[in-house]
């Protein structure tokens, strides 16, 4: 039985030349025209460039050539992520119409697999946020109320596969910025294990953290999206060599026989509507043939505090770069001194001085060891605690995010509260495993939830066959509001 | 003074901004001061942890010894490197006079 | 200095490791190229670039490490942070508590020796011109920045607060470099930069144990600036302490010109550089198959070219003549030559002296002379066939135009005297100078076989053997 996959379709049809990779462009162009201005996914859109690629996949196709497993298929891609001669501005005024002189490995990777950058999409500014609210460019709205954010930090992302305005993009995530937003607009985004896909072109948050991912509406793209842009790669010294591309292959193996550990540190401080899609997925699982069990994993507790030390930390770093020497905004001054604060103080918005502050203090003299030091080693308790659970289980299932989308402007005042929305996804971030968000139901609203399989580091495989067990059992989700004509 | 004991005060604020280089007016300097002491004491919650013996995770990953052999590859064109320049002059790039040392 | 002071001296000195490419990028690693040519999106800092570590920097790194007798240890880079328009990151990748090479040390020509703390890898940083005032810092309007060099790599080489006079910061300075000419990891040119000395200097009472408060000396582009940096600052320390100051921890930056060090800016604490981990680059652990075959690629340091020498010359201790003559031959890199004629059975100490005094004249045309033609040359002397005045001409021609020394001997002429020739001469210059003779002959005045000698060689033209004449002399005296 063949598993639903638009964009494999899609990618089949331009190759066997019944459908030309310029009609599929032009569909979603049309779209992204006529919904975008509403949601905001969105702040560059590839018109031209978008057509001259899908003219060189059809001249390919004609030509009797292989143009690549993804050929003519759309794909959004963070606008944290580098693209030649196209803006890449991280959503941030500091790096309003900077162009970079190269493409991130990933974008290269998505090319050579004969895809179709259609344009770039919004997030919060240099990825630290949970809303898109942060963007210094407007928010992104969640395709199934407007009214409401699509999470973050990859939420333009989310909302244009969510709203039908691209079958594939790319995310990053460093505390859950593919899952969160995935869940919130009901599509699956995917963390791939720390190392499984190149940094190289991905514009830095934290670090020893973050890393690239797929978001597709179905789990079976995902795993292959996952396949096209994963490897190693010589320009990334943390990149490891490629795993075995199994991940597509044994998506239907099913999960008889598998053991899933169910935390109650992803369950217990969930919305209700959150919680019982997650007690739902649980039994979705055990009648599936696995062995559901309750467990607790206490040091899961500590990921939040821990990562809102490590990652800002890692971040202030990151940041420095932006002093308006080299590219960028540069706001005049009569010192470099001042130039470098003026300019700091005008191109970045207030989330990202706030964490430039914080790690910049994490790490200062004098409380390096309290912090930065103190929350390395809770990570070394994290990683520990997960590999004595993996002993036990094969994979482990819970909320990906406390709530459903909430309300745009409802948290921007409060950090803290903001913050608690990462409290499911950050432990994955901090062991380097892989992790999934699955759309699984919605609440009494009609906003969907997700419910998130972990696995160990290299654990894809599993991974995906479990979420694709749970993808099957779904209850049939409802269209967004917003959705392409 | 342990971290439990520490407030983020406002000098404190002011301090890292300096070290940052980001300018803040008076007003985001309150404000900020503010909001980052209340997330400080929430992640300082680490602090009070038990780690003795445990070391720290600086990597996730058992990576050792990645190298690349030195052997040139292609530079930047100059001129797309700096077209990109808030200022350049004489090739180079330009920056008002520095107050400061180098290292 | 007034007395009772003892300075204490630590020397920091960067080099540039001469690999093709950067540390962390495939730019070429080149000086005086055209500005902002070897750049790349790694090594400008540009969002979303990653580094990647240059083998053979490491393999450089150790070949330092292995020379200075350190303890290669799997190490770790960190990142200092600082703003500076010269550092496309705002921080600079170096290493901190986990540095590749500890606790080695550095055998100076006089046999003494200097402790090394450490010697770790670290990125150069971009350069910076300020225009307008004149060049100074102080007074520029504004500065260009060329970023060809930021990337290249060093490594820092931190001694121990072992020395005691600027004559041995000095010393130290030109055996580091020749070490480090000699392991081939750099070229140790401190006027061009490659090799860059900064100088920790502070003073305490002679025979106490506790350091005094240490100034950092910057902007030292040639050993003489070195020396005179170091006299300066150790005059202005006691001058101060003396006067009842303190000398305030800080910077300082010495100007040629003026013949002073001047404070860049008062430290009253250290910068927090808020050194972490870097994120992006993995731990070197340098396995123990790795650290031989670097040790195996490594030829002879100059200590132990001296101490080969000192073995050649015999089992007695060196005299200090003996000892200048081998430091300058070392240096000079002309100790082959010497190793050759020793090996082929000639005098060695004959074919020291001849290449420390002699050869050294002109030491570029020496390095390239035929070992073989030198130690033929030795044993015609040692053998009497030429004189020690007609060995030197002889030498002089070969440095200037090469060829065999006999050939060159039969050209000017010069042939040894025969002994029965000799005793006929000696017998003249005898009769010719009775009173000479008489107090000679009484054993009073030895040196008058200077005399006498001197007489024989304006006879032969110079051709005469002095040992030769010399034992004649004594024979007759009986």
């Amino acid at each position: 039985m063949s598993r639903p996959a638009p964009a494999l379709d899609i990618a089949r049809s331009v190759r066997d030349g019944s459908v030309p990779a310029a009609d599929v462009v032009e569909r979603f162009l049309t779209a992204i025209d006529a919904t975008d201005p509403e949601l905001h996914a969105f702040l560059t859109v590839l018109h031209d460039a978008a057509r001259a690629a899908a003219a060189v996949v059809d001249a390919t196709v004609d030509a009797g050539g292989d143009p690549g497993p993804l050929a003519g298929v759309p794909v959004a891609v963070k606008d944290n992520l580098c693209t030649r001669g196209i803006p890449t501005t991280c959503s941030s005024r500091i790096l309003d119409g900077w162009c970079p002189p190269y493409d991130a490995t990933v974008v290269e990777r998505l090319r050579a697999a004969g895809a179709v950058v259609i344009g770039k999409t919004n997030l919060d500014e240099f990825a630290m946020g949970s809303s898109t609210e942060n963007s210094a460019f407007g928010p992104t709205r969640n395709p199934h109320d407007p009214a409401r954010v699509p999470g973050g930090s990859s939420g333009g992302s989310a909302a244009a596969v969510a709203a039908g305005l691209a079958p594939l993009a790319l995310g990053s995530d460093t505390g859950g910025s593919i899952r969160q937003p995935a869940a919130l607009c009901g599509v699956v985004g995917m963390k791939p294990t720390y190392g499984t896909v190149s940094r190289y072109g991905l514009v830095a948050f934290a670090s020893s953290l973050d890393q690239v991912g797929p978001i597709t509406s179905t789990v079976t793209e995902s795993a292959a999206l996952f396949d096209v842009i994963g490897g190693q790669d010589p320009l990334d010294s943390t990149c490891l060599e490629r795993p075995s591309p199994r991940s597509v292959a044994a998506l239907s193996d099913g999960v008889d026989g598998l053991r899933i550990g169910v935390p109650a540190e992803l369950v217990d401080d969930v919305d209700p509507a959150v919680a019982a899609r997650v007690r739902e997925a649980a039994d979705a699982l055990a009648g599936a043939g696995a062995t559901v069990e309750e467990c607790s994993v206490p040091e899961l507790r500590h990921g939040l505090p821990a990562y809102y030390l490590l990652a800002p930390a890692e971040a202030s770093s990151n940041l420095a770069r932006y002093d308006g020497v080299r590219y960028g905004l540069r706001v005049e001054a009569d010192t470099v001194e001042a130039m470098n604060a003026a300019t700091r103080a005008a191109g970045f918005g207030p989330e990202v001085k706030r964490r430039i502050m914080l790690g910049t203090y994490a790490l200062s003299a004098g409380y390096y060891d309290a912090y930065y030091g103190q929350a390395q080693k809770v990570r070394t308790l994290i990683v520990e605690a997960l590999a004595a659970a993996y002993q036990r289980f094969d994979a482990l299932l819970g909320a990906t995010t406390p709530t459903t989308a909430f309300a745009i402007g409802a948290k921007v005042d409060d950090p803290w509260a903001m913050y608690l929305s990462d409290v499911c996804t950050v432990p994955s971030n901090l062991a380097g495993h892989p992790a999934i968000s699955v759309p699984f139901g919605r609440d009494d609203g009609g906003l969907p939830v997700g419910v998130q399989v972990l696995a160990p580091a290299l654990g894809e495989p599993v991974m995906f066959r479990v979420a694709a067990v749970l993808e099957d059992a779904a209850p049939v989700p409802v269209p967004p509001r917003v959705h392409a004509p | 003074m342990t971290a439990d004991e520490r407030h983020l005060t406002r000098d404190d604020a002011a301090y890292v901004a300096r070290l940052a280089r980001i300018a803040l007016t008076e007003e985001e300097l309150d404000r900020y001061a503010a909001q980052l002491a209340t997330v400080l004491a929430h992640a300082a919650q680490v602090a009070a942890l038990d780690t003795e013996g445990v070391a720290p995770t600086a990597h996730p990953l058992p990576l050792r010894n990645v190298t690349r052999p030195d052997e040139p590859r292609p530079s930047l064109d100059r001129d797309e490197v700096l077209a990109q320049a808030p200022a350049v002059e004489d090739r180079r790039f330009k920056v008002p006079r520095i107050l400061g040392d180098a290292l | 200095m007034s007395e009772g002071w003892e300075p204490v001296i630590g020397l920091e000195v960067h080099c540039e490791l001469k690999t093709q490419t950067k540390l962390f990028c495939g730019c070429r690693n080149a000086f005086g190229d055209e500005p902002n040519t070897n750049v790349c999106p790694v090594c400008l800092g540009l969002p979303g670039s990653l580094p990647v570590l240059n083998a053979r920097a490491v393999e450089y790194a150790m070949r330092i490490g292995i020379a200075l007798h350190c303890e290669i240890r799997p190490s770790l880079f960190h990142r200092k942070n600082y703003f500076y328009p010269d550092m496309p990151k705002d921080y600079q990748v170096s290493q901190y508590d986990a540095p590749i090479n500890v606790g080695g040390w550095l055998e100076l020509p006089d046999g003494s020796r200097v402790g090394i703390e450490r010697a770790h890898m670290e990125e150069d940083t971009g350069k910076t011109s300020h225009m307008g005032g004149g060049g100074r810092i102080h007074d520029a309007e504004h500065a260009l920045v060329d970023y060809n060099r930021a990337g290249v790599p060093l490594v820092e080489i931190v001694s121990a607060p072992d020395i005691r006079s600027s004559a041995q910061a000095r010393l130290y300075a030109s055996e580091l470099r020749a070490i480090l000419v000699a392991t081939g990891a750099s070229d140790g040119r401190m006027e061009e930069g490659s090799m860059r000395v900064d100088a920790n200097v502070s003073v305490r009472r002679a025979g106490t144990a506790e350091l005094g408060t240490r100034c950092e000396i910057k902007n030292l582009n040639s050993l003489r600036s070195l020396g005179r940096a170091i006299e300066f600052e150790i005059e202005r320390q006691v001058t101060l302490l003396e006067s009842g100051g303190v000398v305030v921890q800080q910077t300082r930056h010495w100007n040629e010109d003026a013949g002073e060090t001047v404070a860049l800016r008062s430290k009253e604490e250290a910068f927090d550089y808020r050194y972490f981990p870097e994120p992006d680059l993995v731990p070197v652990v340098p396995d123990a198959g790795w650290q031989a075959e670097v040790a195996a690629s490594l030829g002879p340091m100059p200590a132990d070219r001296r101490a080969r020498l000192a073995a050649l010359l015999g089992p007695a201790p060196a005299t200090d003549a003996r000892t200048g003559q081998i430091a300058t031959v070392v240096e000079l890199e002309l100790d082959g030559l010497v190793v050759a004629a020793a090996t082929a059975g000639a005098d060695a100490g004959l074919a020291l002296a001849r290449a420390a005094n002699e050869a050294a004249a002109d030491a570029d045309a020496a390095r390239r002379l035929d070992p073989a033609a030198f130690t033929s040359l030795i044993r015609m002397e040692e053998q009497g066939a030429v004189s020690a005045t007609q060995a030197k001409a002889v030498l002089a021609d070969m440095l200037d135009a090469g060829g065999d020394p006999a050939e060159i001997a039969r050209r000017k002429g010069f042939e040894a005297l025969e002994e029965s020739s000799l005793a006929a001469v000696v017998a003249e210059v005898v009769a010719a100078h009775p009173d000479e003779w008489e107090r000679y002959r009484s054993g009073t005045e030895d040196k008058l076989v200077g005399f006498f000698t001197g007489q024989v060689m304006r006879a032969t033209q110079n051709r005469a053997n002095g040992k030769a004449v010399a034992e004649e002399l004594r024979r007759l005296r009986g």
